[in-house]
């Protein structure tokens, strides 16, 4: 329905056509919906190619080589949202792994070997939010500077050594199961994705943080102190990565420098590949659980291959490419793909 | 009889809905200055885009020495001989003076290398030309704007341009400096060049212009000799209908005061401004582009920092650091950039009623979408939102009713005083119509209102009493009485 | 009749010469740098030998180029995170057809090197000029597919010096005046970038693109064109050095460089190229690459293990862009009111 007004000398206005949101329409074109068709595909061709493939023990083995990246994911799916972004997440780790690693040569029992991986991670983020917030740095520098400072205190500490000897009762975050297959780690993974979609989907803070990725000017006439929100969500983000390293470590047992070596690639990749647009303002949590669910059967699949490691670098590196490109290349080809939160 | 350099006919433009030109019309001659005066959103800045290639005309002929032309591109439009000096001045900050005016032809010598010598003379030479007095090697970051217009011009100079067009040239200039650009138009105008000079200052107007060209709603509405005409006339022409058949004036009683603003200082924005709002007053501020008064409103919400001043809510002193502060105390703001800060054009009506006002939308931390919706949809229907739900991103609304959603966000934090950049700017008459009644009303509730206009019309309509702002000065406040359009105008321009 | 804001004091023609090929920042960097070398020179008088000089030019010289590439691309607004990647990749692959065909000769190896860079800095061009996307997402991902491609190519085996033939080795070595033909090449691309971005439209374009980028369409200049040029250059450079670098190290295989990066854009950044574009001169990048060259020479001296040069190029990246960023606060504000001097 177009109406059109004609009077000369005056502005007309013409009205919008209507359109009745149809539930079922927004979900079906949703970019999570893609994600779940794609998981469901893989998952029945993986099925088809291996008997095995739906034991849930070998289910529950296939996640640990993506859980720890996952974890620091959904923070950083926050980060991404709020049109920022930490490329240091894996010199994080490196050098939350070395503090443990200290800390259990010096005798630490686990529980603190543990806490000294959440602090050295805490401290990290709020370096970074420090750096980007007080220093006015931007981000992309800010952590391509700190990111090699972190592995870098690795390396200068430890050189080309490993350490090796942990307390016990520390292996059991990384290796450690709740019930059943349910591994420690695959749980703190879930419980932390619902703690994150909980404040991202429903509180104020969720909101807040969509506004200033949407639009920060909009956002601080609003009143929202975005410092300071940008500063909590790069500490969230580097706690996250203790978190990450705390189970990397324990399932390792073991600390080196080149630790977590390229897993920043990979974090960002599911966060991208999630649905999160890397300018800011959209993206949603469900998306990045089933992108982190996608990428470790493609990552798991292509290891039962003997795919090596760097080979896989390039999938993921492609992915990353060609997911950013997708709407780049539909908006130039005129189609627009409106994917509903 | 040679025809004109520039003959525009029957211009038409429209953007998402809203003409912005109905009936271009415009004759401009060589060796003259021929001054485009309207509003703000009468067509004027769409028709110098046209002119200067940035897009093209839905209908409409342009006719460059008698032959019917397409303009096209930028590219082509300074191959025509056609450049701008535009109002914010497109400039590089980190080259010199010599390389901002040389930057799209700059002189070559051997084997195709920039001959910086050669540059740096050319750049001299045009300079002196317009008896300027600027070292070509200094960074243009370290000129005044004055200065960075004058660069533009010797830009506009070195590329042979026939037609000069100036936007606002002398808006946010001081006296001295407005006297050089205005002697520089008339030199260019003895060189043969055609000036097309769009200016609100009537006096800048009669001193240099020889013809003159009024726009109104998108259509030319007089055209003429300077010489044979005056201010009064202009301004006639320019606000067109009779003011109080479109602005409902009611009868309000003033309650208490609601805000104070004592001596606000900015070193380089504003200086020692003062003004009060009743509760059930509209305060309306004029100015002309450039006057200060966003920065003023903006400083007063805590966006910005003035370096003194006091601000009072209801008679109490209020420390303001940042918006959070200024929206607590009751005071918020509605900008005159509505894409970029009234509105996060991306998100929906929904997402943007409920942004400012969260907190009190929610009960421990989370959101209370029922709450949310019933505060949206009782917002809408009071406003009259033309929409087709409340998920609906604003951007697919039309500008009356992405104004009318920033309006209603604002309002759902309950507010003492309203402050309206501009707020019926670029919005068609039905909408503005809606705007102004509901302002009205809310003053009739009890609020005090601060609305900056351009619009004469809207102005003298509307406001009980109106600031008038001139460079970064409160010039004089009028009462509703004592308002006629041209002493308003002339406390503006009064330079 | 004088302009009627008082205007800057002009200096004398001589300074002002000086100075449009020196800021204050490149003569503070200058000054670091000598005072690094006499610091280390104290304990070891060595270091200030014509030899060891020479030696720690020819040790930077890579860096040079590749710090100048990297300063072109970051000049237009953007960023190129996967030079070094390109590197190896080009490196090894003209490393492989050397050993498969010894009696080819040098000057083949190097046209490949500059054409297979070109063409990886290509596909960066494409989707960052041509689709927009934003570069360091995109480097990112090239980074990762141009190395895996590394092990595509060679299935994890090494490409050793006894493989290489001794043209391939020893072009970069040849001895001229006290120089290595590296040190010289790299010299020659000091004053080709000098050159390119004073005096050739192209180069000028960079800094008006990164500058303003709306302004320069505009002024009739095409920013993805522009943009386009400065990851072609930069991929081609990094192909070159490419082969300097297996040529030099005299081993070719998928870890060659890792890292390298880091060390490229550090050297950008102490050198005061702006991150966010349009700011940087030639002499403060080859002074910022110089200041790593000698940090990481020294270090051996010193008795400081190699293994701390990455957190010593995370420090100084991260120190550097803090006074960039304070260096580059630049004043809002519109200029409302003016001084009524009558």
């Amino acid at each position: 329905m177009t109406v059109l007004r004609h009077t000369r000398g005056l502005k007309v206005e013409i009205a919008k056509p209507v359109r009745r949101r149809s539930l079922l329409l927004a979900v079906l074109k949703s970019w999570e919906f893609l994600l779940l068709t794609l998981l469901a595909a893989g998952a029945v061709a993986s099925t088809s190619a291996s008997p095995y493939f739906l034991d849930v023990w070998n289910l529950s083995d296939a996640t640990f080589n993506f859980t720890e990246k996952a974890i620091v994911a959904l923070p950083m799916a926050l980060l991404i949202i709020a049109r920022e972004i930490d490329i240091s997440v894996a010199g994080i780790m490196a050098l939350a792994s070395l503090v443990m690693g200290l800390g259990a040569q010096a005798g630490a029992a686990w529980w603190l070997v543990a806490l000294l991986g959440l602090t050295a991670g805490l401290l990290c983020g709020m370096l970074n939010g420090a750096l980007v917030t007080m220093f006015r740095v931007p981000a992309i520098v800010a952590t391509i500077g700190t990111m090699s400072l972190f592995r870098g205190v690795g390396y200068a500490t430890l050189g080309d050594q490993v350490i090796k000897s942990y307390p016990p009762g520390f292996e059991a975050f990384g290796q450690g199961y709740v019930a059943g297959p349910l591994s420690i780690e695959f749980a703190i993974f879930l419980g932390l994705a619902v703690l994150f979609g909980v404040v991202l989907h429903r509180t104020v803070v969720g909101r807040r943080i969509y506004a200033i990725g949407s639009n920060p000017e909009v956002a601080r006439f609003s009143g929202i102190a975005i410092s300071r929100y940008r500063f909590v969500l790069f500490s969230v983000v580097g706690l996250a990565a203790g978190l990450a390293s705390v189970c990397l470590t324990s399932r390792l047992g073991s600390t080196r420098p080149s630790i977590a070596v390229g897993w920043e690639l990979e974090i960002i990749t599911m966060v991208v590949l999630g649905g999160v647009s890397i300018l800011g303002g959209v993206g949603s949590i469900l998306g990045v659980v089933l992108a982190a669910l996608l990428m470790g059967l493609v990552t798991f699949g292509l290891g039962l291959l003997n795919v090596p490691g760097i080979v896989m670098q390039i999938v993921v590196g492609s992915l990353l490419v060609v997911v950013i490109a997708i709407p780049a290349l539909l908006a130039r080809l005129g189609l627009i793909m409106k994917a509903l939160p | 009889m040679t025809p004109p350099l520039i003959e525009l006919s029957g211009i038409t433009k429209a953007f998402a809905g809203v003409r912005a030109l109905v009936d271009g019309t415009l004759e401009l001659n060589e060796g003259e200055v021929t001054a485009l005066i309207g509003e703000n959103g009468a067509g004027k800045s769409t028709l110098v885009k046209i002119l200067t290639g940035i897009f093209p005309p839905d209908s409409g002929t342009i006719r460059l020495a008698g032959d019917a032309v397409t303009i096209g591109s930028t590219v082509n439009a300074e191959r025509l001989g056609i450049t701008a000096v535009h109002q914010e001045a497109v400039v590089f900050d980190d080259l010199s003076v010599a390389e901002n005016i040389f930057v799209s032809n700059r002189p070559r010598g051997r084997f195709g290398m920039v001959d910086w010598p050669k540059m740096r003379r050319q750049a001299r030479g045009l300079l002196a030309e317009l008896e300027v007095d600027l070292d070509p090697n200094l960074p243009l970051r370290s000129l005044s704007i004055a200065q960075k217009h004058l660069v533009q011009i010797a830009r506009a100079l070195s590329r042979k341009a026939r037609l000069v067009i100036m936007d606002e040239p002398t808006a946010a200039l001081s006296h001295r400096e407005a006297e050089d650009i205005l002697r520089i138009i008339e030199r260019l105008k003895y060189e043969g060049h055609a000036v097309l000079f769009i200016s609100h200052k009537f006096e800048d107007v009669m001193r240099v212009a020889d013809r003159y060209a009024v726009f109104r709603d998108g259509a030319t509405v007089g055209t003429g000799r300077v010489a044979e005409t005056n201010t009064s006339e202009l301004i006639r022409l320019m606000v067109g209908r009779p003011v109080d058949q479109i602005f409902p004036k009611i009868d309000v009683p003033f309650s208490e005061e609601m805000l104070r603003v004592e001596g606000f200082c900015h070193p380089t924005e504003f200086d020692d401004v003062s003004f009060s709002v009743r509760g059930g007053e509209i305060l309306g501020v004029y100015g002309l582009v450039g006057a200060g008064r966003s920065e003023v409103m903006k400083a007063v919400f805590g966006v910005t920092r003035p370096s003194a001043g006091r601000v009072f809510v209801k008679g109490q002193a209020i420390m303001i650091g940042g918006p959070a502060d200024a929206i607590a105390a009751g005071i918020v703001y509605v900008p005159e950039d509505r894409q970029n800060q009234g509105a996060a054009v991306k998100q929906s009506i929904l997402d943007n009623i409920s942004l400012p006002n969260l907190s009190r939308l929610s009960t421990a931390g989370f959101v209370n979408r029922g709450r949310e919706r019933t505060v949206a949809d009782a917002l809408t229907r009071r406003l009259e939102v033309r929409m087709s739900h409340l998920y609906q991103p604003v951007e697919d609304l039309s500008g009356g009713n992405q104004q009318k959603v920033v309006i209603a966000k604002w309002l759902a934090t309950e507010p003492k005083i309203l402050i309206l950049d501009e707020p019926t700017k670029g919005i068609d008459v039905g909408s503005k119509a809606a705007v102004h009644r509901f302002v009205a009303e809310l003053v009739g509730q009890g609020l005090a209102v601060v609305m900056i206009s351009s619009e004469l019309p809207e102005v003298l309509g509307m406001a009980d009493r109106i600031m008038v702002m001139a460079q970064g000065r409160v010039r004089h406040t009028f009462t509703r009485a004592q308002a006629t359009p041209e002493a308003v105008v002339r406390a503006a321009t009064d330079a | 009749m004088k302009a009627a804001v008082p205007l800057p004091v002009p200096p004398h023609p001589a300074v002002a010469s000086l100075r449009r090929w020196l800021d204050g920042r490149d003569v503070a960097l200058a000054a670091l740098n000598l005072v690094l070398l006499f610091a280390v020179a104290l304990k070891f008088p060595d270091f200030l030998a014509p030899r060891n000089m020479a030696d720690i030019l020819d040790d930077t010289a890579i860096l040079f180029l590749m710090a100048l590439a990297e300063m072109l691309v970051i000049l237009t607004g953007a960023i190129d995170l996967s030079v070094a990647a390109n590197l190896a990749l080009t490196g090894v692959s003209v490393a492989l057809v050397n050993a498969a065909h010894p009696g080819l000769g040098v000057a083949p190896i190097i046209a490949m090197a500059l054409v297979m860079g070109a063409a990886l800095g290509a596909g960066n061009a494409v989707l960052i000029c041509k689709l927009g996307l934003p570069s360091i997402v995109v480097t990112l991902g090239t980074l990762a597919i141009y190395r895996g491609c590394i092990f595509l190519l060679t299935g994890g085996a090494w490409v050793n010096s006894n493989q290489m033939s001794d043209a391939f080795l020893n072009f970069i070595r040849v001895s001229f005046l006290g120089l290595t033909t590296l040190t010289w090449i790299a010299i020659l691309g000091i004053a080709a970038a000098g050159l390119f971005l004073r005096f050739s439209v192209a180069g000028r374009n960079l800094y008006v693109i990164g500058g303003n980028r709306l302004a320069a369409t505009y002024a009739g200049i095409d920013p993805g064109r522009t943009q386009a040029l400065a990851f072609l250059i930069s991929g081609a450079v990094s192909g070159l050095c490419g082969y300097f670098w297996v040529s030099r190290f005299a081993v070719a295989y998928v870890e060659v460089a890792q890292g390298f990066e880091l060390q490229v854009i550090a050297a950008c950044v102490i050198g005061g190229v702006s991150i966010a574009g349009g700011l940087g001169t030639v002499p403060g990048v080859v002074l910022g690459a110089l200041f790593l060259g000698i940090i990481k020479n020294a270090l051996p001296l010193i008795g400081v293990s190699p293994f701390w040069q990455m957190a010593i190029a995370g420090t100084v990246i991260t120190l550097a862009v803090v006074i960039n960023a304070r260096s580059e606060g630049r004043a809002q504000g519109r200029r409302i009111l003016q001084e009524n001097t009558a």
